[in-house]
């Protein structure tokens, strides 16, 4: 559905005399198979809306080419607008402007005709729990309502790629939860292929089959969530025993199975264990043999935070 | 064909949102109302000065230009905001024609004008303008062009600047010494030479006169025809300087 090679942006800027290139996007290669749903992450900066707005044909690459819902980004912009949906961070609609009139002129610049504009808008409207917002001015709708309309009128004329800019920033944990289960509705309902930015963990490993991480504008890593958590550092496993006397016993245990360190601070006991879950039961057979008393037990899954900060060596945090 | 409904789809939406600012409606009918009513009794007892001995033919061609050029010249206001909106960004990711998505725009602004400048027309005629009825038809139709080249360039300055702040102080810029000098108010004739020679440069002051000489019936002559030529340079240079802002890779 997307296939980039080498695409790179160079903006140029000017500071008095000084004339500098800023390399926003140094050469990325993108590949998305129809049907999937593939994340962007990187902190802000990183060039994920630059490889965003060059995939839309809203900028122009420096370099590199790409194929775009079968279309050549550069010979042919105007098909790849025809065959995809856009939700920009910034909104999509005029806020003195009547919902249901927006989605419908959007429609028909789209080559829809006004019926089938109007009916396709009242659809999605249903489906993204619009119901009875046709007729509002949009500076009326709630933030997470307007992200939805924002949705709806990317998907008017039916696209089977639909790019999402960081969709879900600024809305409240319940917004968020629902927006999600509308994006993941995007294929399951619809069979859409999404591609879309974030920079929020969380958002990548709920919604996405794959994430492509990148990082000053190159990409350095591709991979499922749970692959590149696993392949990264493996679980964190926290022992608490009841005695500081069975601390050593316990270090002793897990460090049988730990993949790097094991490290002691007083009651807590903890180290990275590959596939944390398999080796529980076995762990606390061996735990008990050797007569350490347990208080707890607790195995995290490493976070995509843990992932980008071991590929960068920098926080994903920080950087937001 | 789809250049046409594109910019048909566009224009009806901005019409749209304009009609929904009763502030808008209100303003536009009264502002050509204003002009003449407060401006035009100012001008009557020095109307022999000036050559004529109908102050509202000299007058109400000026006005005219007036409206064109404010009405036009500000128009990149509303654009700012909805580029604020997104609404910019999610037209330019349609496959309409960028030309279109300015066009649609333009042409609502000059219908704005021509309902203006008909009240005014009207009103002008009502209180004893004078002139050639093909004539006024004809410097009718030259401002209304003016007025699409205007707000063209309105707009990709709009585009350009991105933040109400730099673009009002851009737009008063250009618009105060446009006014006085090219004899929107009074006929540059009364200038000194030095004056007349500035104003010689600037295109908008051959409009105004070509008009003023359309308006007493003078259509067959040289001015008219510089009149002609230079609306319609404006109105190609802004459409082009327009769409190219529309287009360009990072607006």
């Amino acid at each position: 559905m997307i296939h980039a090679t080498a695409l790179a942006r160079t903006f140029q800027t000017k500071r008095g005399k000084d004339r500098s290139e800023v390399k926003a996007v140094a050469g990325v290669d993108i590949d998305v198979a129809e049907g999937e749903i593939v994340g962007f992450l990187g902190p802000n900066g990183a060039g994920k809306t630059t490889t965003l707005r060059m995939l839309t044909t809203l900028l122009k690459p420096t370099s590199g080419s790409a194929t775009v819902a079968g279309h050549d980004l550069l010979a042919d912009p105007v098909a790849v607008r025809q065959s995809i949906g856009y939700v920009s961070q910034s909104g999509s609609t005029s806020s003195n402007a009547i919902a249901g009139e927006e989605i419908v002129s959007h429609g028909m610049l789209y080559g829809v005709s006004q019926k089938q504009a109007t009916d396709r808008g009242q659809e999605l409207f249903d489906q993204l729990d619009l119901d009875g917002m046709w007729l509002r001015k949009t500076k009326t709708l709630s933030g997470g309502q307007r992200r939805r309309l924002d949705i709806a009128m990317g998907l008017v004329h039916d696209p089977r790629l639909v790019f999402l800019d960081e969709p879900t920033t600024g809305l409240d944990p319940q917004a968020r939860a629902n927006l999600w289960m509308h994006i993941s509705d995007l294929r399951e309902k619809r069979g859409s292929t999404v591609f879309l930015t974030t920079h929020y963990l969380d958002e990548a490993d709920a919604l996405c089959d794959r994430i492509l991480v990148i990082d000053c504008g190159v990409i350095v890593a591709s991979d499922t969530p749970d692959a590149l958590k696993r392949g990264v550092s493996g679980d964190l496993v926290s022992l608490v025993v009841n005695d500081v006397a069975d601390a050593a016993a316990a270090a002793n245990t897990l460090s049988r199975v730990a993949e790097g360190e094991t490290s002691t601070d007083g009651l807590l006991v903890s180290a990275r264990v590959r596939d944390g879950g398999k080796a529980m039961p076995d762990l606390l057979r061996a735990l008990d043999a050797s007569g350490v008393s347990l208080e707890s037990i607790e195995v995290r899954r490493p976070t995509l935070d843990d992932v980008f900060l071991t590929m960068t060596g920098r926080s994903l945090r920080e950087n937001a | 064909m789809t250049f046409f409904r594109d910019t048909s789809i566009v224009f009806r939406r901005q019409l749209r949102l304009s009609l929904r600012e009763p502030a808008w409606v209100a303003i536009g009918l009264l502002q050509p109302v204003l002009y003449l009513v407060l401006f035009a009794p100012l001008l009557k007892p020095i109307a022999a000065q000036l050559g004529t001995t109908n102050a509202y033919t000299l007058f109400v061609p000026g006005l005219l230009v007036q409206l064109a050029i404010f009405g036009a010249l500000f128009v990149g206001f509303g654009l700012i905001g909805e580029y604020r909106d997104g609404v910019i960004e999610a037209e330019r990711v349609t496959p309409a024609s960028r030309t279109a998505l300015l066009l649609g725009r333009v042409l609502r602004d000059v219908l704005q004008v021509a309902v203006q400048g008909a009240i005014l027309l009207g009103l002008g005629l009502l209180f004893g303008m004078t002139g050639s009825g093909f004539g006024i038809i004809l410097g009718y139709v030259l401002a209304l062009i003016l007025t699409g080249a205007i707000a063209a360039a309105g707009y990709a300055l709009a585009l350009t600047v991105k933040t109400e702040d730099s673009l009002a102080a851009v737009a008063n810029g250009v618009s105060l010494p446009l006014l006085l000098l090219s004899g929107i108010l009074l006929p540059m004739t009364l200038a000194p030479q030095w004056l007349q020679t500035l104003s010689d440069v600037i295109p908008v002051k051959h409009i105004v006169q070509g008009i003023r000489d359309l308006f007493v019936g003078s259509v067959w002559t040289a001015g008219t025809l510089w009149a002609v030529i230079w609306t319609i340079v404006l109105v190609v240079a802004g459409i082009w300087i327009g769409t190219r802002t529309f287009r360009r890779q990072n607006a």
